[in-house]
């Protein structure tokens, strides 16, 4: 207690101008900038997935399993962000069972669980049913009763059933794209609406989150195609890869759109806020936003995708080119959440100020334990490759597709 | 119907069913009355500690203060406006004192010069006005213009 | 050509009783607001007035609520606090409350150089439409039947969505709690007849508890008597903190 408080006195002294005084410590760091940063990561990569499946964009197939599985191994970690979060953690089942209809905030425990169970692992269960039967009864030991548990008792692989798995697979595809809709957009709709912080309230706030967790989702499908490709030395398939980033391209260009659309608006428009939020822009957000988040990364993966569009350059070129727009890309988009989450909290809403935010090394919401829930998502992900691993994949050719 | 339906609906039945049972025995009593909160805690709320007692309590055994306060210029104040949350105080007189104020800056909360009072209030310097002395031994904080010498 | 218009007309007829059926349903009210004005009017009403004119700024009323409310001392939570506000002549306008009143105010702008001046109190508005109950996403901050935005301790899960959404500052999260808190307008002590530790301090009468259902009462005698202003009305979160005397620079 005496370290927080020594903390908050230090933090007085960084005020700039006049805070109401409750406002000196900021409400949401850290953790409250990465949730969205992964529920993003995962609505966009199943979005991608989904575009093979319900669009049949066959190009994109090597990339399918693996953008579900992402999907999956992220949105596991999503909830201990915010969870670890609260005041009251051990409170948190309070959201699922007198959940407030009048709060955005309220519908995370439905819509996660929902999200969860029926989209993600119903998908998943369906496309790989025929495998993990077979896998059962290949397997020894301890994997071959994991395998077991995993058919649910539902072994049948006659042609018909088969027909089934991949018909409910379609039909969850279909009811899963506007789920991750849903799932990515309610968290800009709880900054969008409200109406006390003008730097959050705007009705695009929940369109801009999903463009930009799409662009993030498809940059990240993309990366980790291709590290999975080299970790496994295989060939990349280059038509898919190409696909990826003209897709990613695209979106892009719409989400760099949308967020222009925004602050034009907001420039123009002039109201009583703007003000302070120039002074925020051009002050404390200067290098988040203006050179993370716009150059490195909008502009430049823009410029150089867009080049690829019009002049294609020899694999290696290009494959470089991938790697450093999706990095790039991925880095962008986490500070576009950093400086809507933190930015929204720096200025006073007296509009007469600032306060600062310091990150901790350590503790619960320090960059550390930051760096770790990013990390742990790439575990899962191994596990899950381990267990059902795409590319082992038993012949299909005999089955009715 | 096709075997994983079989499997599934009955699957996701059980779910929903051990939830709602959870949510049965999870959700606190009186939620839900008046309002989407726990009506209970409206009468938590009044059950809290209260640590003013009202200037009517003082009263009750220093009359003798509350008359010399009514005659002059602070008659409209409180007598916890200067001496801080009392109902200890009156509840157990001899367990517990009530503060009493005594330096200088303590006066100058109200006193001091600041040009936002405007005429609202008698302002003195403090820098300059009798700074070797308290204020109280010459102003009675009760009777104000009343000065002792 | 006839079984066209016929199938015209059945879905015509379709479509027109469907439409018609809707208009049995009361429009949708979509509860928005997390409570409505109280139906009625014999029941009290909290509200609060405070008047600027009359405010001269001595910390009294933020002192005693955190003596009052068990309030941590530390300058960084505050139920209740009085902000000091210079115009200066060149237009600029200077906000302080150093450690939120309590211990009094200095003259921080030189005399020649102020326009105008003045004491601002402030404290949770107990918001009839309030922002801050509608986010809760549990149910652990709510309107009470009379009007007073209160925090249910033992439910509160510590999410700060209501710290963000309150325009006016208002909310804090306890450091030892862990859970919100903020001005209960003394709910325990106005439930007993008392009034509240601020109201009961202040030595210029700038405060005024009252009830807005009561039309002889101080609160909307006050009210008449004076042009009242609320905070931030393009809100329109129902703030029921009326000020009098209160400047268009007040944020």
């Amino acid at each position: 207690m005496e370290q927080h408080y020594q903390h908050l006195y230090e933090m007085l002294t960084q005020v700039h101008g006049y805070i109401y005084p409750n406002e000196i410590d900021l409400q949401w760091s850290l953790l409250i900038v990465l949730y969205p940063y992964i529920t993003g990561l995962v609505a966009g990569a199943f979005i991608l997935a989904s575009l093979e499946r319900v669009f049949n964009v066959k190009v994109l197939k090597p990339t399918y399993h693996l953008a579900l599985l992402t999907a999956l191994s992220f949105l596991l970690v999503a909830t201990l962000l915010l969870v670890s979060h609260l005041g009251h953690p051990f409170r948190a089942y309070e959201i699922m069972t007198t959940p407030h209809g009048g709060s955005a905030m309220a519908i995370f425990g439905f819509v996660y669980l929902w999200y969860l169970m029926v989209v993600l692992l119903l998908e998943i269960w369906f496309d790989y049913r025929r495998d993990i039967v077979l896998w059962s009864r290949q397997s020894k030991g301890l994997k071959k009763w994991i395998y077991k548990i995993l058919t649910l008792g539902v072994t049948d692989l006659s042609p018909k059933t088969l027909k089934w798995d991949d018909k409910l697979g379609y039909i969850i595809t279909i009811i899963g794209i506007p789920s991750a809709f849903i799932l990515h957009g309610y968290v800009g709709f709880i900054f969008g609406s409200v109406k006390a912080n003008p730097w959050w309230s705007t009705v695009l706030m929940p369109v801009i989150f999903l463009f930009s967790a799409m662009v993030s989702g498809i940059a990240l499908v993309m990366f980790i195609y291709m590290a999975v490709s080299y970790l496994r030395k295989q060939k990349i398939n280059m038509l898919a890869l190409d696909t990826i980033a003209q897709y990613l391209f695209y979106i892009l260009v719409l989400d760099f759109t949308l967020e222009g659309l925004d602050q034009i608006h907001r420039i123009y428009e002039a109201e009583e806020s703007f003000e302070i939020l120039s002074l925020l822009v051009h002050g404390k957000l200067f290098i988040t936003l203006f050179i993370f988040q716009m150059f490195l990364g909008t502009l430049i993966p823009l410029i150089s995708l867009g080049t690829l569009q019009l002049y294609k350059p020899k694999e290696k070129t290009r494959r470089f080119i991938y790697l450093a727009s999706s990095l790039l890309v991925l880095f962008g988009v986490f500070f576009m959440r950093w400086n809507v989450v933190i930015g929204g909290q720096l200025f006073s809403k007296s509009f007469h100020g600032f306060t600062d935010y310091k990150i901790f090394l350590v503790g619960s919401e320090g960059l550390l334990m930051s760096i770790l829930w990013i990390i742990i998502p790439f575990f899962i992900l191994a596990f899950l490759l381990w267990l059902l691993p795409p590319w082992k994949r038993i012949d299909q050719k005999n089955s009715v597709v | 119907m096709p075997p994983q339906l079989k499997t599934l609906i009955p699957l996701f039945a059980v779910f929903i069913t051990l939830f709602l049972v959870a949510r049965y025995f999870l959700v606190p009593d009186s939620f839900g009355e008046q309002g989407h909160y726990r009506f209970n805690s409206v009468a938590e709320n009044k059950e809290r500690v209260l640590n003013y007692a009202g200037k009517e309590a003082c009263a009750e055994c220093h009359d003798d203060k509350a008359e010399e306060l009514g005659s002059d210029v602070h008659a409209n104040l409180s007598c916890e406006t200067c001496h801080g949350p009392g109902l200890a105080h009156y509840d157990n007189p001899e367990a517990s004192n009530i503060n009493i104020p005594r330096e200088r800056t303590h006066c100058g909360l109200c006193h001091s010069f600041n040009s936002t009072r405007k005429e609202l209030i008698a302002q003195i310097d403090l820098t300059d006005h009798n700074v070797e002395n308290k204020c109280i031994e010459c102003h009675n904080p009760h009777m104000p213009w009343e000065i002792k010498e | 050509m006839k079984q066209s218009r016929r199938n015209f007309i059945k879905k015509a007829a379709t479509a027109a009783t469907g439409i018609l059926a809707t208009g049995i349903l009361s429009p949708f009210n979509a509860v928005i607001f997390a409570t409505e004005k109280p139906t009625d009017p014999t029941k009290v009403w909290w509200g609060y007035g405070i008047d600027i004119e009359k405010c001269i700024g001595c910390g009294r009323c933020a002192d005693a609520c955190k003596s009052e409310n068990n309030v941590p001392r530390e300058p960084f939570y505050f139920r209740n606090w009085v902000e000091q506000y210079t115009i200066k002549n060149n237009g600029e306008v200077k906000v302080e409350s150093p450690n939120g009143g309590i211990n009094g105010f200095v003259q921080t702008v030189p005399e020649e150089d102020i326009f105008k001046s003045f004491f601002v109190p402030k404290m949770c508005n107990h918001c009839h439409k309030s922002p801050c109950v509608q986010v809760c996403p549990v149910g652990a901050t709510y309107d009470s039947p009379d009007g007073v935005v209160l925090v249910d301790e033992t439910y509160c899960i510590g999410c700060r969505y209501c710290v963000q959404a309150c325009p006016y500052g208002c909310r804090y999260i306890h450091p030892e709690k862990n859970v919100v808190d903020k001005c209960t307008l003394c709910y325990h002590r106005i439930s007993k007849g008392k009034t509240t530790a601020c109201t009961e301090v202040c030595p210029t009468n700038a405060r005024i508890l009252g009830d807005l259902n009561d039309k002889e009462g101080a609160l909307v005698q006050f009210m008449k008597e004076h042009n009242c202003l609320i905070l931030k009305p393009h809100l329109n979160t129902g703030n029921k903190l009326y000020y009098n005397g209160l400047n268009q620079e007040v944020r």
